[in-house]
């Protein structure tokens, strides 16, 4: 099959921004089914809360290359051309496993998870994971499912240190059609929805590391859109008047990705850094 | 008795009549139970709307410099103000 075409700069630059993408009905239905009946059945045993003598325990750290080959139907979704430039554009031609773990919502699940960041505070600034989140099958709001904070990635947070919070001007639930993908930053605030329907909610968390320098992976044919400055301004508004810090520091991080020191937005940076001598 | 309501706003600055960007409600009273996401508009547009709804304010945030070094560093919502009803129950 023909290598799906990278994530352009100004998906990119959403992504910095947003610290999600979202991608509906990436995933073909047959492919999604196959994929369903495989967790259904059990799927690959996740690391995580693993028995120390599971053989799922030695798979972080590893290259994701083959280690689902004992589950074709998984093995295929990651290995979709769409998907795989997904990953590569973000994180890199070779990935690294981390973990993974399928999340099930029972059937009028009335809880709500609090929202929280996954991991542990993560003080790293020009490299990040990231976290794909599969929803095989249609899911409606009232089935929930993930609900994501755009905008929040970069602020440092430990895990569920932000449960006091309730609701944000913004936030989004992930209601797509079946196959559908959402790719997270790994530092997004989020938090599995109840689920109001009587079927149960399934959607497939696999985070990855990259293993190379996260920098000019993708498509850059679009690198000097002038767009992309105003992608990286987004005010998502409600972290209120920090928002000029917010584009601070998605301005470095796309320093970072593009290798380019002097990149900048409406001279945020650039006025900081003049300190003639 | 009197059972508390807490009502927490998370403002765009530290003026009470700014906009808010985010929420949480915390009834003493076991009526309401409030959890994340189960709102897609806040309550009251600013915490001065509240307070002319009867909400009384308990807590200000204080205002704070930022931290040597880390004058850029984004992470809680710093404008924080928790506001109270007592109610009958």
């Amino acid at each position: 099959m023909a290598p799906a075409r990278r994530l352009t700069s100004l998906q990119v630059a959403g992504f910095v921004a947003d610290g999600v993408l979202r991608f509906d009905g990436i995933v073909p239905r047959a492919v999604g089914d196959a994929a369903l009946a495989e967790l259904a059945a059990g799927g690959p045993p996740s690391p995580f809360g693993a028995d120390p003598a599971s053989p799922a325990n030695a798979w972080p750290g590893r290259p994701l290359a083959g280690l689902f080959r004992d589950w074709p139907a998984l093995a295929a979704v990651i290995e979709l051309p769409a998907v795989a430039a997904v990953i590569e554009s973000l994180i890199g031609p070779a990935p690294i496993y981390d973990h993974h773990y399928t999340h099930v919502i029972a059937p009028r699940q009335e809880w709500s998870q609090p929202w929280h960041a996954d991991a542990i505070l993560d003080p790293r600034r020009a490299a990040f994971d990231i976290q794909l989140c599969f929803f095989f099958h249609d899911t409606p709001r009232e089935m929930g499912g993930t609900m994501v904070l755009p905008g929040s990635h970069l602020r440092r947070v430990n895990e569920a240190a932000i449960a006091r919070y309730q609701n944000f001007v913004g936030q989004q639930a992930m209601a797509c059609p079946a196959g559908s993908l959402l790719v997270c930053h790994h530092g997004i605030w989020h938090c599995g929805q109840p689920n109001r329907t009587d079927r149960s909610r399934t959607m497939f968390k696999l985070r990855l590391n990259p293993s190379v320098p996260q920098r000019l992976l993708w498509d850059t044919s679009d690198l000097r859109d002038p767009r992309i400055g105003r992608i990286l301004s987004r005010d998502h508004l409600w972290y209120g008047h920090e928002v000029r810090l917010e584009i601070a520091n998605r301005i470095r991080l796309w320093r970072a990705l593009t290798g380019d020191p002097g990149f900048d937005v409406d001279r945020w940076l650039t006025r900081l850094e003049n300190e003639p001598r | 008795m009197p059972k508390q309501k807490l009502l927490v706003l998370y403002a765009a600055s530290s003026s009470p009549d700014s906009p808010v960007g985010a929420w949480s409600v915390f009834d003493g009273t076991g009526r309401e139970r409030h959890m994340a996401g189960d709102q897609d508009e806040p309550p009251y547009s600013s915490v001065l709307a509240a307070m002319r709804d009867g909400w009384r304010v308990i807590q200000l945030p204080p205002l704070q410099a930022a931290a040597p070094g880390a004058e850029h560093e984004t992470a809680f919502l710093p404008y924080e103000f928790v506001l109270e009803k007592l109610v009958e129950s």
